[in-house]
């Protein structure tokens, strides 16, 4: 098993980006710090450490959906708003714990694409997949919680 | 990034999650890797052995959540730039001997009473360590010894006078007999 220092070394990089991407800019050191100890904590016991980018990157999106929840409805600040007229719904207070509830690859494309407003292809880089394999997620993730919630 | 983790080593070691932190220090030789446990300093590598493998040692035989956190290395950095600069004698460190046992630990026990300026043979370090005919296994201990420097096998020379021999190289072995005014 090697250095927990080598995974900080090799992944922390990919692992703050994704979370900028998904938590915003202001919020992913946060994340980051939660993400790494809560890797450091299970490290020891991880018995399949052929995959510690994706192993790392699982709980960042993780902890990116907590983190979502916790601020589901803090507004965001931001230097300029746009004027848009929005007719979508808000998504009440539950939905960020189905959310939680979908299958590891869902759960991770459904919370980076609507989280995190991250394309298709940064998905599909974070998850390690494909894009084709990334919007296959997406898609069951929605239609899953659609049904949840209908 | 370096800033995050910074606080994450802080943080890791605040929560008792941080088993081996370590750092580079400077020194004559080049720099030094120090490793230490909550216990106490564990390990001392030499420029010359691979980092990579010192580290992978660490995290096999003591822990793999190895993180660098120079912090818990304070007291030690500043006992070894005093040492390398010849104002201090004796070190004040707590030491973690967990990378040793049976004979070696004895062995390089009794080398750590060898006070400064002064020289065992490995007859006399075989004898401290309980067996006095283990002449071999205390040089092999000398070799062994985890914390060279602060356990100072550089003092331990053969029966006639001869250096014998280091894991850090002869030159080492002299410069270090030199600061302390034993050549």
């Amino acid at each position: 098993m090697p250095p927990f220092q080598t995974l900080l070394d090799d992944h922390a990089g990919d692992v703050l980006g994704v979370l900028r991407g998904a938590v915003g800019r202001a919020d992913a050191e946060d994340c980051f710090q939660e993400t790494f100890l809560a890797a450091l904590r299970a490290y020891p016991k991880l018995e399949d450490t052929s995959n510690l980018r994706g192993w790392l990157l699982t709980i960042a999106h993780r902890k990116a959906i907590d983190h979502h929840r916790a601020n589901g409805r803090r507004p965001m600040p931001v230097a300029e708003l746009a004027e848009i007229e929005v007719n979508d719904p808000e998504p009440g207070e539950g939905v960020w714990e189905l959310v939680g509830a979908l299958p590891p690859k869902q759960r991770a494309a459904v919370a980076l694409r609507y989280g995190s407003d991250l394309p298709h292809t940064e998905i599909a880089a974070a998850l390690g997949c494909s894009p084709e394999a990334a919007r296959r997620s997406l898609h069951e993730g929605i239609k899953r919680l659609r049904k949840e919630l209908a | 990034m370096k800033n995050a983790m910074q606080r994450f080593a802080d943080r890791a070691d605040a929560e008792g999650l941080l088993d081996v932190a370590y750092t580079h220090v400077d020194s004559p030789f080049g720099p030094l890797l120090l490793a230490a446990t909550p216990r106490g300093l564990v390990k001392l590598s030499f420029p010359q052995f691979g980092e990579e493998e010192t580290l992978a040692e660490l995290a096999e035989r003591i822990s793999p959540r190895v993180l660098e956190a120079p912090a818990r290395l304070d007291e030690a950095r500043r006992e070894l730039d005093l040492y390398f600069a010849g104002k201090l004698t004796e070190f004040d460190l707590p030491l973690d001997w967990t990378l040793t046992d049976g004979f070696r630990k004895k062995a390089q026990q009794a080398i750590n009473r060898i006070p400064y300026g002064k020289t065992r043979s490995y007859t006399e370090i075989a004898r401290s360590a309980g067996n006095e005919r283990a002449v071999r296994a205390a040089g092999t201990a000398c070799g062994a010894n985890p914390i060279p420097i602060v356990v100072p096998c550089h003092r331990v020379l053969r029966s006639g006078g001869a250096l014998g021999g280091y894991g850090g190289g002869l030159p080492m072995k002299e410069a270090l007999l030199e600061l302390e005014g034993i050549l």
